[in-house]
């Protein structure tokens, strides 16, 4: 089922193809109730957001306090920079206008008349797509008083991280901010804002035109809709496609992307992006669900689907996961600033058949006290892959070990 | 009010307050390294990290908010594995030269480790490299940096300057002069709030203590050394003295120990500063559309660096009187050298300032007109001069006290008030008062210019003989740049303005010694108001040492000599 893919890419910058499909169906149908009721609305259908934290997005809407007469802020996340994730792009350059759609809906929902949409800086040619949308549905009077402005970011991935995300929006440095104060009570500018990914933006439409029934009807009860997921590595079909959730992990590989590549076995998954854990070969059963990947020790976040093939080295592939991070750390906060790059250190001295028991000990030490003292997300989230990626392969990593003794010394 | 337990304790706190607040007011310690009241609340160290029942992270007392019900473990062992992993991590990378470290004994993260009970540091140490040119009054070592930001925080948010920032990410992230530009183009007052509140050693003032040696042990040099008023209010934090065992007379006694030939007092020179300033003033008042308007004082060069670097247009508004330290420099080289019947190149002239841009303002070659080298040859700061004290190796503390030379040790209490903000305004008043009445006014007259406004400045209007005469105290530079952006909208208007760079004025300089957390303004400018009730003589033109440098030397206030001597063209002395 194709709740968000559903339009001709060559058709993105025609708004009447788009309101013949029941464009701004959805936003009418919005403006003819009180916005609390959409919030309602939203809230019923279980949309949960798709950035990757999977928090219920009706619910975050509800926070933004209603009567007041204070401005409020909506922001669009197209900060997207977790690794092998495209979704929000490709949903930017085949349907713009549900993006526009979708934000002009929440804006109203939580009675704001200012819109951000922040772009990631490596996506400047989505800007002039975006503007001319915009400027489409202004024509159309469709707008209303609502003013969407796009901003650039500057390439820092934890911009994405939506505390950082105003900071950067509001001129400075992106670094992330304590919470709470979570943004809903103050964000930018202190003002009450909400910060919404793009692809949870673009399921709001469907929703307020065909009900919040139509919407939970499909895919998971607990994570309901469709997911956009970005398969990478070693498959036949790499791409961005929408699934419902609920798939089994195994049949998007052998369906969607054709198996893995040149018939090779497949050796471990990666889901959410260089943030989500691993799952092996044996646990591609585990369906496209936030909970049950969670409970299998991975994460959907993003929707980023990483295949690996039986001739990948797992450590090799732990480095470079390792080097993202110690690259993509703001450095404020302490544990993520220098756990990323101890544990970067301690990898490499893995993968260059230099590391002893004792390091690989250190490192653990490092992953929680990263886990469990980090401000953001992204020094907290640094564990999960690297601890999965050895906790699954111990013996690849074993197997560089030096066994004699001396070496790394003990932390405490 | 909210009930929380911390370590099996009930408490009950207002609302709002944060864990290590609520912790404190219990009696329970949490240890901090970055976070500095209302000044750096940043949460960045995560040394302060607490465990919270139900909670999966731990989380930083300096910045979480205690809710109902909450139940906190600040000594749990997952808090203190944390705790000294991260500080582990910390020391990694900060070059622990502690026996060398002119921040040893008083350091915060040397304290931290200690009390963690932390003697091994398990990672590779990798020290950031120092490029720093150390011949600016301010210097910075990078292989000390915690980069815990205080220094950008309180240029920024105290000083309205803005001068540090925090370049690049992750490890190479970095603090350095905001945009990268090189430290002499950056807009630094100077004023050394960053070192007094770095947690480390990695701001300090330049090390100056060896020229004053070589001074000392050079047999053709006469060391005079001059002190300045609020370095009385502090000197013996340096050594760990008690208020009894600090007096004035003991430090006159401590600084003769260290070998220099005469003490004298920069009380001197700020009580002949208020004669220059204030008949200077006078001249303004009394000659409308004349000169411009308001004037503003000229003693403190962070002050002066700032008007220069941020308002020039501000320049004439300067008072062209030079500050007691040039004052005394030029006094000392050219009248006391007389006195002396020596040839003034013999002098030497040190002084001791609670301040790091001092040790600049010396080397301007528009606030040096005697002729013989530089009139103050060199600064140093309390910090260094205490450094100087512990190396001679005398038990000060028993040393019975002495008094200041003659005749340029003679100070009134208008001067030692001088070291507080609003001492200056207070001072000039007192004389104003005389000068213009033909009488004193009461010495405790004028005690509202009296203390610091956080944010904000002290104004008054007052009536002497027929005159309206409109007042402002800044202390401060936010302060400084809060009041002369209220001037040029236009919201207030004022005849006479004195300004310090420093919070709470000298008592709070950027050379004094530092108490990490604490912000000792008040307090050692209360040791001075206390000074000046004690002193005979509370009246800058009473000073007899003052009246007869002017009937010996100088002849009267703003004469030719004078002018030549004790002002500068402040428009000359550019930046």
């Amino acid at each position: 089922m194709n709740i968000l893919l559903d339009g001709r890419p060559e058709e993105a910058l025609r708004i009447h193809a788009y309101m013949l499909r029941g464009g701004y169906q959805g936003l009418k149908r919005a403006r003819q109730t009180p916005p609390q009721q959409v919030i309602e609305e939203i809230k019923s259908s279980g949309l949960r957001g798709r950035g990757g934290a999977g928090f219920p997005t009706g619910l975050k809407l509800s926070f933004i306090p209603q009567q007041e007469d204070t401005p409020r802020y909506i922001i669009c996340n197209l900060d997207e920079g977790e690794p092998g994730t495209y979704k929000d792009r490709t949903l930017c350059e085949h349907v713009p206008h549900k993006l526009v759609e979708g934000l002009a809906i929440c804006a109203y929902a939580i009675q704001a008349t200012q819109a951000f949409i922040y772009c990631r800086a490596e996506y400047p040619y989505l800007v002039d797509v975006l503007k001319q949308a915009i400027n489409q549905a202004k024509q159309e009077n469709l707008l209303e008083n609502l003013d969407i402005e796009l901003r650039m970011g500057a390439g820092a991935y934890v911009c994405g991280e939506e505390s950082a995300l105003i900071e950067s929006i509001e001129g400075h440095r992106g670094n992330p901010r304590f919470k709470p104060p979570y943004p809903a009570g103050q964000g930018l500018w202190q003002q009450p804002t909400v910060v919404l990914n793009v692809e949870t933006l673009c399921n709001v439409p469907f929703i307020l035109r065909e009900g919040a029934d139509a919407f939970s009807s499909v895919g998971t009860p607990d994570y309901p809709g469709t997911k956009l997921i970005t398969l990478n590595g070693d498959v036949e079909h790499r791409g961005c496609f929408e699934v419902t959730t609920g798939t089994p992990i195994k049949e998007i590989i052998e369906t969607v992307g054709g198996g893995v590549r040149q018939g090779r076995a497949l050796k471990a998954i990666q889901v959410g992006g260089s943030s989500g854990g691993f799952l092996k070969a044996s646990q591609i059963d585990t369906p496209l669900d936030f909970a049950a990947l969670q409970k299998a020790g991975g994460s959907l976040g993003s929707g980023a689907i990483l295949v690996l093939d039986e001739t990948r080295d797992m450590v090799d592939l732990c480095f470079n996961i390792a080097d993202f991070y110690r690259k993509e750390s703001c450095g404020k906060c302490l544990p993520c600033r220098e756990g990323c790059y101890r544990g970067w250190q301690i990898i490499r001295k893995i993968q260059q058949h230099q590391a002893n028991q004792q390091d690989v000990e250190n490192l653990f030490l490092l992953l929680d006290v990263m886990k469990e003292t980090a401000l953001c997300g992204l020094g907290q989230s640094f564990y999960l892959p690297i601890q999965s990626c050895i906790t699954l392969f111990e013996e690849e990593f074993q197997a560089k070990l030096r066994t004699e003794v001396g070496g790394g010394e003990r932390i405490s | 009010m909210v009930s929380l337990t911390i370590n099996h304790q009930s408490l009950q706190v207002p609302e709002g307050t944060t864990i290590l607040e609520a912790a404190k007011s219990a009696g329970i310690v949490i240890p901090t390294l970055c976070y500095l009241k209302e000044l750096n609340e940043v949460a960045a160290c995560r040394v302060c990290m607490v465990e919270i029942e139900g909670s999966n992270r731990l989380m930083p007392a300096c910045d979480t908010v205690a809710q109902e019900g909450m139940v906190v473990f600040t000594n749990s062992r997952r808090a203190r594995e944390a705790r000294k992993i991260n500080t582990q991590l910390l020391l990694s990378r900060h070059d622990c030269q502690c026996p060398t470290c002119v921040r040893s004994g008083n350091c915060s993260l040397q304290d931290l480790a200690h009390d963690l009970n932390i003697i091994e540091v398990p990672f590779e140490k990798q020290i950031p490299k120092n490029t720093w040119n150390m011949d600016h009054p301010l210097n910075r070592y990078a292989s000390k940096c915690i980069r815990c930001l205080r220094c950008i925080n309180v240029c920024e948010k105290v000083q309205s300057l803005g001068v540090w920032a925090l370049n690049g990410t992750g490890e190479y992230n970095k603090i350095e002069v905001k945009d990268g530009a090189d430290f002499s183009a950056a807009h630094c007052a100077l004023c050394g709030q960053c070192i007094t509140h770095c947690p480390v050693g990695a701001l300090v003032e330049r090390d100056d203590t060896q020229q004053l040696l070589d001074a000392i042990d050079d047999p053709d040099k006469i060391t005079v050394m001059q002190v300045a008023p609020a370095v009385r209010a502090a000197w013996g934090d340096t050594l760990g003295f008690t208020k009894e065992q600090a007096t004035v007379k003991r430090m006159v006694a401590a600084f003769r120990a260290l070998g220099v030939d005469y003490v004298f007092d920069t009380n001197f020179s700020a009580d002949l500063t208020i004669m220059e300033e204030g008949s200077e003033f006078i001249e303004r008042m009394t000659h409308p559309g004349e000169y411009p308007m308001p004037m503003f004082t000229s003693c403190c060069p962070g002050w002066v660096r700032f008007a220069k670097l941020e308002y020039p247009e501000l320049v004439p508004h300067l008072s062209t009187a030079k500050s007691p330290q040039q004052m005394f420099g030029a006094v000392a080289k050219t009248y006391y050298a007389q006195l002396l019947g020596v040839d003034p190149e013999r002098i030497f002239c040190v002084s001791v300032m609670p301040c790091t841009a001092k040790k600049y303002e010396c080397s301007v070659p528009e606030v040096n007109d005697a002729g013989a080298g530089r009139d103050v040859d060199m600064v140093l700061t309390t910090r260094e001069i205490g450094r100087l004290l512990r190396s001679v190796h005398v038990d000060i503390a028993s040393l019975p006290e002495e008094e200041f030379d003659q005749p340029l040790g003679i100070g009134t209490g208008a001067a030692v008030i001088f070291g507080a903000t609003g001492g200056v305004m207070e001072a000039a008043l007192r004389s104003a008062y005389y000068l213009i009445t033909g009488k004193n006014p009461d010495a405790d007259a004028f005690q509202a210019v009296r203390g610091q406004e956080v944010k904000g400045w002290k104004a008054k209007t007052l009536e002497i003989n027929g005159i309206t005469v409109r007042i402002a105290v800044a202390s401060g530079l936010g302060n400084a740049r809060r009041l002369i952006e209220a001037l040029k909208r236009g919201e207030v208007q004022y005849d006479f303005i004195e300004i310090m760079a420093c919070p709470g004025g000298c008592a709070g300089g950027g050379g004094q010694p530092i108490q990490d957390g604490c912000e000792l303004a008040g307090e050692r400018g209360e040791k001075l108001y206390v000074l000046d009730k004690e002193l005979p003589l509370r009246f800058s033109h009473e000073n007899p040492a003052v009246l007869k440098l002017y009937e010996d030397f100088m002849e009267k206030p703003l004469s030719h000599k004078a002018h030549q001597l004790l002002h500068t063209d402040q428009t000359k002395w550019r930046l």
